[in-house]
């Protein structure tokens, strides 16, 4: 277990190394994600009572546009210079790279998160310290890493990578979204676990589901 | 000269049909899912009763119905042609998930446009975000991305990893997305058929006309699919060819 478990920390550690020395990603998406509530602020124009009304909605938007955001910089990262190669290359199985490469974004998804969540909190008027609105948001962002990391690395062997992405991401993690727009409503409206209903169980079923069939579909995709 | 014709290949030398028998069995398919159609257009305009609240635009169900569930199970073409090619790298198993991926995208379009004119007269409006309306579209968008995957990959047997790859994660999605949306709230009318189908919402005409619907669609799915399979080996093949003979003819011009 530690054999393969090693290496895929080692990967994840250099991850984190390479975005604290650069910090591109997480400042430039906690922006992006902050001029995403100031938008819909426009466009939507709400009371204070209607913004907590649309919090869960405008929350789940954010997150899922600056997911696509961070995962598409996750394998640009490694196509430069060579970089992928150099981990094919290197003596760990597929699987232990997608994991590595998953992890890391669902690292730095949660950092981002982790800011981006209580400014929406003051800006839109809801609570946003609870166990059942934090276990839904550990979820979808696990959905939404798995999906987002295969995406990347399927995307940038295409033409207008920056396109396909989204246009793939997107209608696969639908079902994620409705689940967690589902549940987070219920979490800040004040439920228990059980309140929340088949929602959370949807969300760990789309990540089982997707930690089994995404490290496989990888190794395809990496193969050459 | 009568040499001459007798080597040079006679008609259907280059396509899959045999000599002795005068018709493919894709064409005898084909020609009953034709005869199949024209029965199942007079059922329905002839047989089938006025609905007594909806009126004819109700007819509409026995098309939409069958090819929207058609455009589900499509997917189950998609992904059993894309999972054997990861396995065994057939391009054949790949022309069979990309015939049935193009099958599905049209069914999948039909199914929302006859659904989009059935719910102007009966909910008054032309679309509304209703789940199974709302998924109908997702699914449209999965096959979108499935055959733009294809179209952006500029190398063949790269293009069939990557879309047989989309193609598992989207048929998988599609089935997580079927059974997400029952639990969502739903002025959709209750599904008439499939695993968790309401009996009894049709008369006894009504259902069976929707039975002979749903044979003659499924026939006609086969066909098409078959058809363009068959189009795309031919193509593969015509390409090898066409590969062969120019690098013997680059042998013997050097």
């Amino acid at each position: 277990m530690s054999r393969f478990l090693g290496p895929v920390a080692t990967m994840v550690w250099k991850d984190i190394v390479l975005e604290f020395r650069s910090r591109e990603l997480i400042v430039s998406v906690v922006v992006f994600g902050l001029l995403l509530v100031v938008v819909f602020s426009f466009a939507l124009d709400p009371t204070p009572a209607q913004a907590t009304e649309l919090a869960p909605g405008i929350l789940w938007v954010a997150f899922a546009f600056a997911a696509t955001l961070a995962m598409n910089r996750s394998f640009v990262r490694e196509q430069e210079a060579g970089a992928l190669e150099g981990l094919l290359a290197s003596p760990v199985s597929r699987d232990a790279i997608f994991l590595a490469k998953a992890a890391a974004s669902f690292i730095f998804m949660l950092l981002i998160e982790a800011v981006l969540l209580p400014a929406y909190a003051v800006m839109l008027g809801f609570s946003a310290f609870s166990w059942t609105l934090g276990a839904t948001i550990l979820l979808a962002t696990l959905g939404f890493a798995l999906v987002g990391t295969l995406f990347s690395a399927l995307a940038a062997q295409t033409r207008s990578r920056e396109i396909m992405l989204p246009v793939l991401f997107f209608p696969i993690v639908l079902p994620v979204i409705l689940a967690a727009v589902q549940a987070s409503t219920r979490a800040i409206g004040g439920e228990t676990f059980i309140g929340l209903g088949r929602w959370l169980p949807l969300l760990g079923v789309f990540d089982l589901l997707f930690l089994v069939i995404c490290p496989w579909l990888f190794t395809f995709i990496v193969e050459e | 000269m009568e040499d001459a014709d007798r080597i040079a290949p006679g008609p259907g030398a280059y396509s899959n049909t045999r000599r002795n028998w005068p018709l493919a069995p894709r064409s005898v398919l084909g020609i009953a899912a034709g005869i199949l159609l024209i029965v199942d257009l007079y059922l329905i305009f002839a047989v089938a009763p006025t609905d007594a609240n909806l009126g004819n635009v109700q007819r509409a169900l026995y098309i939409h119905v069958p090819i929207a569930v058609i455009s589900l199970l499509a997917f189950v073409v998609v992904f059993i042609g894309s999972v054997m090619y990861l396995r065994n790298r057939n391009s054949r198993w790949d022309n069979m998930a990309v015939a049935a991926g193009e099958v599905g995208f049209v069914f999948v379009s039909l199914a929302l446009i006859t659904g989009v004119l059935w719910a102007k007269p009966v909910w008054n409006v032309w679309w509304t975000w209703e789940p199974r309306l709302t998924l109908t579209l997702v699914l449209w968008l999965i096959y979108v991305g499935y055959l733009m995957v294809r179209a952006f990959t500029p190398d063949r047997s790269r293009a069939a990893v990557l879309s047989a790859v989309v193609g598992i994660i989207g048929s998988v999605d599609a089935f997580i997305v079927y059974f997400a949306v029952q639990w969502w709230r739903s002025i959709h009318p209750p599904q008439v058929v499939g695993p968790l189908a309401e009996s009894g919402s049709l008369s006894g005409t009504m259902n069976m006309v929707l039975m002979v619907s749903f044979v003659t669609f499924v026939v006609f799915t086969v066909w098409l699919i078959i058809e363009r399979m068959t189009t795309l080996n031919t193509e593969d093949e015509l390409g090898r060819m066409r590969f062969q003979s120019r690098r013997k003819g680059q042998i013997a011009g050097v």
